[in-house]
């Protein structure tokens, strides 16, 4: 018999949490597909974390209801959910060597020392730490303990593994190289990845979709290129990449920055003409600020390879932008 | 340049009466009790000898031994469980919980000594209480034996024991039980192999000072036991105000003291001892 739906997909359905007057997380509905890597992404407070603990099973929901393929787990008690987690700082066993932190799910249940063996092997191979079986965690770089968590909450092959914010305590630098290791992992297990954290590059660079939070709300769900190019909200535009906002007769209009191009003025019909304020070189682009009538500033990303000679503060600039780049939000 | 020449800092002489004082009031009459140990009543090691000769030493030993053990367990046990109910508990309670834990160290160990005689002695609330109600027709004997002993010292080493405890449960990152609950261990599963081990700095600790402090222990037995029950530090005393075998009696604390830092010393072998003092890991 095969089950109506397969195993790993998540139901959240009006989900609440309420501390007492204040509401942590207010009536969330969610469907998160099998193998999906879903992220929940939002600044503090805005209920993210709430909500992966209600899904971890940690927090009980005030109401609403939890659905694991069909069937009702808000009742259950984290460990009988069989969930994975990678804990905000990881939250390894300190006492036991790696290879006991990450054989521990099976040895609680009671798993034969060479089955565990040879899956604890198995788990280390694939977060690359081989040779590293014997340390004890506080002998490891943070990198390194990051990757023990991943191993250990991913050994007992669970349907669905919920990561806290996992990359937070690590160097930008590292923490690229992680993203994609954690993409190519996500990829190799096929397990369905919740993922929290408030790092935008974070969201977009591993999501399969992002769900985007605010003051414990669904803001606006979509794939990273959906969300980037389509934003309906002001929160949704300025908080995934930044946005210039437009306001034309009642409308409000997202515009990215480096949707705008810019020349000196004079050059041809122009959307908006205005000033250059400050430029700021990064390499790649050049990022002006330009004063427009009004009084407001205006954020332009130039390519700096095509897009010519820098031109220097008090610069008279066109600046122009096709119909489909300025994204009419709600409200 | 000035060549480095060893200088004594001036700071030190700030230290120097303080120094004097230990040095005078506690270590010279510690020596002295060491000397007395070997000398009188006549030199040599004759008073140790007689640990291997006298079987009412050996017994006193052996009760002294027996409690301490026996009352370190229990403590240790009661201690864990109200430091883990006061860790649980919400702030408001916990230090409600902290300061009545704390007026018990106030009040002196006589006024509670005296009142579990109250209480559990042959005509005491308790014995009454029960032979009130039926259920038994024989006084309960509580005291003077190594029961009333053994509760009246339980009772006065309890929040020792809770404090190294719960300084320990308190620096543990509460995390890892949720770690361990989300890979699927039971609740005794986790306690045993996850809350237990991280918390063991805390027992270590609060064991060993729960022993060391009983082994010294003088006005419980004395007036529980009621001179039935005869541990060490209440021979001691006997032996230097009434029989005067003042080389007895320094042999017996010197033992003590020689016990005191073996243990310290083999503790020292498992596990550094500033982090059983210090309460726990970080």
């Amino acid at each position: 018999m095969t089950t109506p739906t397969a195993p790993g997909s998540l139901h959240l359905t009006q989900l609440t949490k309420r501390y007492g007057p204040v509401t942590a997380v207010d009536n969330v509905s969610l469907q998160i597909q099998r193998g999906e890597f879903l992220t929940l992404l939002g600044p503090s407070g805005s209920g993210k974390t709430t909500l992966l603990m209600m899904i971890a099973g940690f927090q009980e929901a005030t109401s609403g209801d939890i659905l694991l393929d069909g069937t009702s787990i808000g009742a259950m008690p984290a460990e009988k959910r069989g969930f994975g987690m990678v804990f905000q700082g990881y939250a390894l066993f300190p006492h036991m060597t790696v290879r006991d932190n990450v054989g521990y799910a099976l040895s609680v249940r009671h798993r034969s020392r060479a089955e565990i063996a040879a899956r604890v092997d198995e788990m280390l191979d694939l977060v690359q730490l081989t040779t590293l079986g014997d340390r004890m965690p506080g002998q490891l770089s943070g990198g390194q303990q990051q990757r023990v968590a991943l191993a250990r909450a991913l050994c007992f092959a669970p349907p669905v593994l919920l990561l806290d914010e996992p990359l937070g305590a690590l160097d930008k630098k590292l923490r690229i190289e992680v993203q994609a290791q954690l993409k190519d992992i996500h990829r190799r297990v096929g397990t369905t990845f919740v993922y929290v954290t408030h790092d935008q590059e974070e969201a977009l660079s591993m999501s399969d979709r992002i769900v985007i939070m605010r003051n414990g709300r669904i803001e606006q769900v979509g794939t990273p290129s959906d969300l980037y190019q389509n934003p309906r909200t002001e929160f949704a535009a300025s908080f995934l990449g930044k946005s210039n906002f437009l306001r034309q007769g009642g409308a409000v209009y997202a515009l990215r920055p480096e949707k705008i191009d810019l020349s000196p003025a004079g050059s041809g019909p122009a959307r908006l003409r205005g000033q250059v304020r400050d430029m700021a070189y990064f390499g790649a682009v050049l990022k002006y600020q330009v004063t427009v009538p009004g009084g407001e500033a205006i954020e332009v990303d130039v390519d700096a390879w095509r897009g010519g000679d820098p031109l220097p503060p008090g610069t008279d600039v066109d600046l122009n932008w096709t119909d489909a780049a300025a994204v009419r939000l709600d409200g | 340049m000035t060549p480095a020449r060893p200088r004594l800092n001036a700071g030190w002489l700030l230290v120097l009466p303080l120094l004097a004082l230990v040095v005078a009031l506690f270590l010279g009459p510690i020596v002295n009790i060491l000397w007395l140990s070997v000398t009188d009543p006549e030199p040599g090691l004759g008073n140790y000898a007689a640990l291997f000769t006298s079987d009412s030493l050996g017994k006193i030993l052996w009760t002294t031994l027996r409690i301490c053990v026996i009352c370190t367990v229990i403590s240790v046990i009661l201690g864990y469980s109200i430091a883990y109910a006061m860790v649980h508990a919400a702030e408001s309670d916990r230090k409600r919980m902290l300061s009545l834990l704390l007026v018990s160290f106030w009040i002196s160990v006589l006024v509670r000594t005296f009142s579990w005689l109250m209480l559990l002695g042959r005509n005491g609330l308790v014995n009454n209480g029960l032979e009130a109600i039926g259920v038994i027709s024989q006084p309960i004997a509580f005291m003077r034996n190594e029961l009333g002993v053994l509760i009246g010292m339980v009772h006065y080493m309890v929040p020792y024991a809770v404090l190294p405890i719960l300084a320990s449960m308190q620096a543990m990152d509460g995390r890892v039980v949720s770690a361990s609950r989300s890979l699927g261990a039971t609740g005794a599963q986790t306690f045993w192999r996850v809350y237990l081990p991280l918390t063991r700095p805390g027992v270590v600790a609060a064991a060993l000072l729960v022993f060391i402090i009983n082994l010294g222990f003088y006005v419980v037995p004395a007036v529980l036991g009621g001179g039935k029950v005869l541990m060490v530090a209440e021979y001691i005393s006997v032996q230097v105000l009434i029989t005067l075998r003042w080389g007895t009696a320094a042999m017996l604390a010197a033992l003590l003291l020689f016990g005191v830092l073996a243990l310290l010393f083999l503790m020292s072998r498992f596990m550094k001892l500033s982090t059983v003092f210090g309460g726990a890991r970080t």
